[in-house]
């Protein structure tokens, strides 16, 4: 049986669009155009991923989103417009998967919905993480490059390590924070890019042109994984 | 219409005034009596009972009917207010309740005793002010006055019955009456009420039928007013015939000028100028010349007084300094087109006069066509308080203490040289320490000093010594030439020393309003100018001093005040920007107020209210000053006031005018696109191409109009987060989708590490990198640098296309503005954009050329305190 897709928009172009897309993935796509349709669909026929609008008619999408949180578990993934940085990490804040920001490529869709469904089946702790001739080994604690050890400081390892837990999924300056300090982890907001910049030092090929930790503007930072393993 | 004949059209305009403001004001309506008992109250009440009868709704604010019956009977129908219950020192006191019947406002009001005091702590120290309140407010009014309340006949009363009145009403009151209703009774029939207990009971009216009931007394009280009101009428009369083009005895266009000082002989002079302005329907200016010398505290008071009278009986009052009164009083009878001046009979001593020209003579002579009416002096109005102490106050004992230790010691040097010198030169000893001692000391020590001198000389020195005798003619030539010296000498030192401290005195005003006129000129706005000028106020008069401004919502406190007056003196405030008269202590109105308050009044606005504490009632001298403040003041809040108006006005134009800019290239830039994308998909092989550079056009518009919408709404706040300059610039540049062979990067090694939005910052670039790439030459690379320049660090964008044109270094910046080599496309936002975004970091962003050609843009950043990483271990 094919995957359920749900698109939540009321653009009738939009999720015309979407359902292109989305069977040729081969998932079988199911429409709604309000939030509380929505969330009845979400009830009755459980979709394996949902596309959500965050500018819906009648409930603000961010309160469909809490709604849906409170009992389900299908990763969602946010259909923003530019510009609203706040309402995209408000949203991921919120239990969502991911964000895409319309106008979007084809391409860069699929990824997302690929990184988001790969979240549940790594619910399990990842031991070994390889990518290209990097290899962290998140149970011996070592992380090695051409068979070299790199030597990381603590703030370091516990941010390479949420990356390698996540890969492929944007996290949230918030996220990061709070994984890493803990819940009174603002005072932390102002040098996380510059711990992301020394990691990036050690672990990147070429620190210019990082290829594994993606920033995204305004919202936190990506991990651009290969297969985890 | 003959040259004669022609009406005055100062009168013609004075009338449309009258008419225009009694369309709006209630009617006064006085029934005029020469004495109490005449039966003014009750025939008031009658009149109003007509009215009642009418339809006119009436009420009665307040009415003595000293328990009468038939005069109580005439009260029915109407309501009669209660009245103000008011503490006293521990009196309680009642009062009509002005502001009860404000708030009724009812077509007529019944208000006895138009000449009552009120009590202390009400609005208004005097009941006529509170009629002309109820006037103000369109209600109509009755009341009563008898003629010895007439301010302008009191001094007459009080020649006439020997019984001063203190409660007097302004003629200006009487002037402003519709209608004058005279209550008459003869004497006789005044005196037989009397008799029988109407009037006055018991002991009481005895007394009263001796004294003030007079026969005598009476007949004269019912012809001053039975005059009165003749006088009344005949300028009704006449307003009538102008009104009607009648041709009758037209206003001479008469102007009478009198001269004040602090002299009590000029209130008379006052009461009879206006009594004379009058009876011509002249103007009258009353001008107080001020003297060099300096007036006593008690002087002061009085010409204050003087002043506030001759005002409040309709005069225009004017002040100037002037030695010479006859001088001035023709200066000012010229610049005022006077035809008439009064001037009083000096009382001066004679002795002086030949050392002086005479003011009055030397006036007369030179006045030419200007008639002058000389008024006798009346003993009985002789300054009760005595010249002898005045000027014993001016000069007091420690002067002549001083005069005589000088004496004593120039006496004492003189002996013990005068052996080797000789008795002549011991005069001039004496002379020297005469004319010292007047550049310190007053006029009389001094004049003691020269005589003391004169007399010490001859009996110590002049042979034979030791008596007061004098043998030689020459030695009494000499003693008579010094005496006369030493006179004239200290005389005009101290003359002199007067001139100089008035002087003095002068100037410290005409600094004072010179550095106020310095501080508003030098001010920017209002903001800026208050708190300067409130301290200068301040310092001048050390006084406490508060401003309220005219706002929408009526008045309001400026923050620039330097205390809160309590919410009683609050509403002094608004009464004296309402009624633009100033208000509060030392005023008529409302004199219990803690502070002065002067309405800031320009032409016919009130702009708002200045208030001053101050510790002693003002002098004559401060009150003008703090006039000349506040007017200056009012000018300047008003052209303020003009000035922001304008300025909104033409920021509205200019908002207009951007949004049509707004308008005709987001039209265009939307458009553009649109149409290549319809024309592309109209072929039947649909251009990818095409389409696609259409949509990134479209999409760059879009962001550029949602960044210029993010940041027009304030909502951008910068995330501030330490970034390595060399990470941030290279990110905007892979951001920017530019190939890396048309670009060369520079960055300087050993950048520190700076706290910005890294997101805005990058956004800020990008916009120079498409502006760059934008005017470059495909042949030469864009250069982009990262380098520290002192405390800023710097990035700039370099190109080698044609550059800026002359002055528009600047212009790039703006909204929609668009160079003339620009590619076309775009809707001139992007380095607007990206300055107000460099500017949320407190940076600066520069557009210069280059000597080598092309264009240079910079963003300098603040570099700030260094980053200071928490300090961890090695994993």
């Amino acid at each position: 049986m094919k995957p359920i897709a749900l698109i939540i928009d009321d653009e009738i172009q939009i999720r015309r669009l979407l359902r292109v897309v989305l069977e040729g993935e081969n998932y079988q796509v199911h429409e709604a155009e309000t939030g509380q349709k929505g969330l009845m669909e979400i009830a009755s026929r459980r979709p394996a991923i949902i596309l959500l609008d965050l500018g819906l008619p009648d409930v603000d999408g961010l309160e469909v989103l809490r709604r849906l949180r409170e009992w389900s578990e299908a990763p969602v993934i946010v259909l923003s417009v530019r510009d609203d940085e706040q309402g995209k990490v408000a949203a991921l804040d919120a239990g969502a998967e991911d964000y895409v920001t319309k106008p979007f490529s084809t391409p860069e869709l699929l990824a997302r919905l690929r990184a988001a469904q790969r979240k549940t089946r790594l619910e399990g702790e990842v031991s070994v993480f390889k990518s290209g001739d990097l290899i962290v080994d998140l149970t011996a604690r070592v992380v090695t490059r051409g068979g070299h050890e790199i030597k990381l400081t603590a703030t370091e390892y516990a941010l390479l390590r949420l990356f390698v837990r996540h890969p492929g999924r944007v996290l949230t300056h918030r996220y990061i924070l709070r994984e890493i300090w803990g819940p009174k982890s603002e005072d932390h907001r102002q040098y996380l890019r510059v711990y992301i910049t020394h990691l990036r030092q050690k672990i990147e090929t070429d620190p210019t042109k990082p290829r594994l930790i993606k920033t995204e503007p305004g919202i936190g930072y990506r991990f651009e994984a290969g297969e985890a393993s | 219409m003959s040259e004669a004949e022609r009406p005055d059209p100062d009168a013609i305009l004075a009338q449309m005034q009258r008419e225009k403001t009694a369309a709006t004001r209630g009617k006064l309506k006085i029934f005029f009596g020469m004495a109490p008992g005449v039966g003014k109250t009750y025939a008031m009440l009658q009149a109003a009972q007509q009215k009642l009868q009418q339809g006119t709704e009436v009420v009665i604010g307040i009415v003595e009917t000293h328990g009468r019956k038939e005069t109580e009977a005439l009260t029915e129908g109407m309501p009669i207010l209660p009245r103000l219950q008011l503490e006293y020192r521990g009196t309680k006191l009642e009062e009509m309740d002005l502001d009860a019947i404000l708030t009724w406002h009812p077509g007529l009001a019944v208000v006895d005793e138009l000449a009552h005091s009120n009590a202390p702590g009400s609005r208004h120290p005097k009941r006529y002010q509170d009629v002309l309140e109820l006037l103000d407010a369109g209600i109509s009014v009755y009341t009563t006055l008898n003629v010895q309340h007439v301010a302008s006949r009191s001094d007459t009363v009080r020649q006439i019955s020997g019984i001063s009145v203190h409660e007097t009403v302004p003629d200006t009151v009487l002037d402003l009456a519709d209608e004058i209703v005279l209550v008459d009774l003869t004497p006789e029939q005044l005196r037989s009420r009397l008799a029988e207990g109407k009037v006055y009971l018991g002991e009481r009216a005895e007394w009263a039928a001796k004294n003030f009931f007079r026969e005598s007394n009476l007949t004269a009280l019912r012809e001053m007013a039975l005059r009165l009101v003749a006088e009344h009428v005949d300028r009704d009369l006449r307003d009538i015939m102008s009104e009607e083009k009648i041709a009758g005895p037209w206003k001479s266009g008469d102007r009478l000028l009198v001269a004040v000082s602090a002299s009590p002989y000029s209130e008379r002079l006052i009461r009879y100028t206006r009594r004379l302005a009058a009876s011509m329907e002249a103007s009258w200016i009353v001008a107080n010349i001020e003297q060099p010398r300096p007036l006593s505290q008690e002087e002061q008071t009085r010409l204050t007084r003087y002043l506030a009278l001759a005002r409040q009986l309709g005069a225009e009052v004017i002040s100037t300094p002037g030695t010479d009164i006859g001088e001035a009083l023709l200066r000012i009878a010229r610049q005022h087109n006077v035809t008439q001046i009064v001037i009083g009979k000096p009382l001066g001593s004679r002795w002086t006069s030949f050392l002086k020209r005479d003011p009055l003579r030397w006036l007369m002579r030179n006045s030419g066509n200007i008639d002058i009416h000389m008024i006798p002096a009346d003993e009985s109005a002789r300054p009760r308080p005595d010249p002898i102490e005045e000027r014993l106050a001016r000069a007091p004992w420690r002067d002549f203490g001083v005069a005589l230790v000088i004496a004593a010691v120039v006496t004492a040097l003189s002996l013990s040289i005068f052996d080797y010198t000789g008795y002549w030169a011991v005069a001039l000893f004496y002379l020297l320490a005469v004319v010292l001692a007047a550049t310190r000391l007053r006029r009389w020590p001094t004049l003691f000093l020269a005589a003391l001198s004169a007399l010490l000389w001859d009996f110590l020195f002049i042979p034979p010594r030791f008596t007061f005798y004098i043998t030689h003619f020459h030695d009494f030539m000499m003693f008579g030439a010094y005496f006369v010296i030493a006179l004239v000498i200290g005389h005009l030192a101290t003359k002199l020393r007067e001139r100089e401290q008035s002087e003095r005195r002068r100037e410290e005003r005409a600094t004072a309003l010179y550095r106020l006129t310095r501080a508003l000129a030098a001010s920017r706005d209002l903001d800026e100018a208050l708190p300067k000028v409130l301290t200068l106020i301040k310092n001048f008069f050390q006084a406490d001093v508060a401003v309220w401004l005219r706002d929408k919502s009526g008045l309001s406190q400026h923050p620039a005040s330097m205390f809160s007056p309590s919410s009683k003196d609050e509403s002094v405030a608004i009464w004296a920007f309402q009624k633009k008269q100033s208000a509060g202590k030392s005023t008529d109105t409302l004199p219990d107020a803690e502070g002065l308050y002067l309405p800031l009044v320009t032409g016919n606005r009130a702009e708002g209210v200045l208030t001053v504490r101050l510790a002693h009632p003002p002098t004559l001298e401060q009150r003008e000053l703090l006039d000349a403040f506040a007017a200056q003041l009012a000018v300047f809040v008003n052209k303020e006031r003009a000035l922001q108006e304008s300025r909104e006005a033409q920021v509205a134009r200019q908002s207009q005018k951007l949004q049509k800019t707004l308008f005709d290239s987001v039209s265009h830039e939307l458009k553009t696109p649109l149409a290549a994308m319809t024309a592309a998909l109209q072929q039947p092989q649909p251009d990818r191409a095409e389409l696609q550079q259409a949509v990134r056009r479209l999409t760059r518009t879009v962001n550029h109009l949602l960044d210029a919408t993010r940041l027009e709404s304030g909502l951008l706040q910068p995330v501030r987060e330490w970034c390595e300059p060399g990470e941030l610039v290279r990110e905007a540049v892979a951001m920017s989708g530019l190939k890396e062979s048309t670009l060369r990067v520079n960055i300087a090694k050993n950048l520190p590490t700076i706290s910005v939005d890294a997101h805005l910052i990058q956004q800020a670039l990008g916009a120079l990198l498409s502006n760059a790439a934008g005017h470059a030459r495909n042949d030469q690379p864009i250069e982009v640098n990262a380098a520290r320049d002192d405390s800023m660090l710097v990035i700039s964008v370099a190109d080698h296309g044609p550059g800026l044109a002359p002055g528009e270094e600047n212009k790039v910046f703006e909204k929609f503005y668009r160079g003339a080599g620009t590619a076309p496309g775009g809707l001139g936002l992007g380095l607007s954009i990206a300055r107000q975004l460099v500017e949320a970091h407190s940076g600066e962003i520069v557009a210069q050329n280059r000597e080598e050609g092309g264009s240079r843009f910079s963003i300098r950043l603040p570099i700030g305190e260094p980053m200071q990483l928490p300090s961890e271990a090695t994993a």
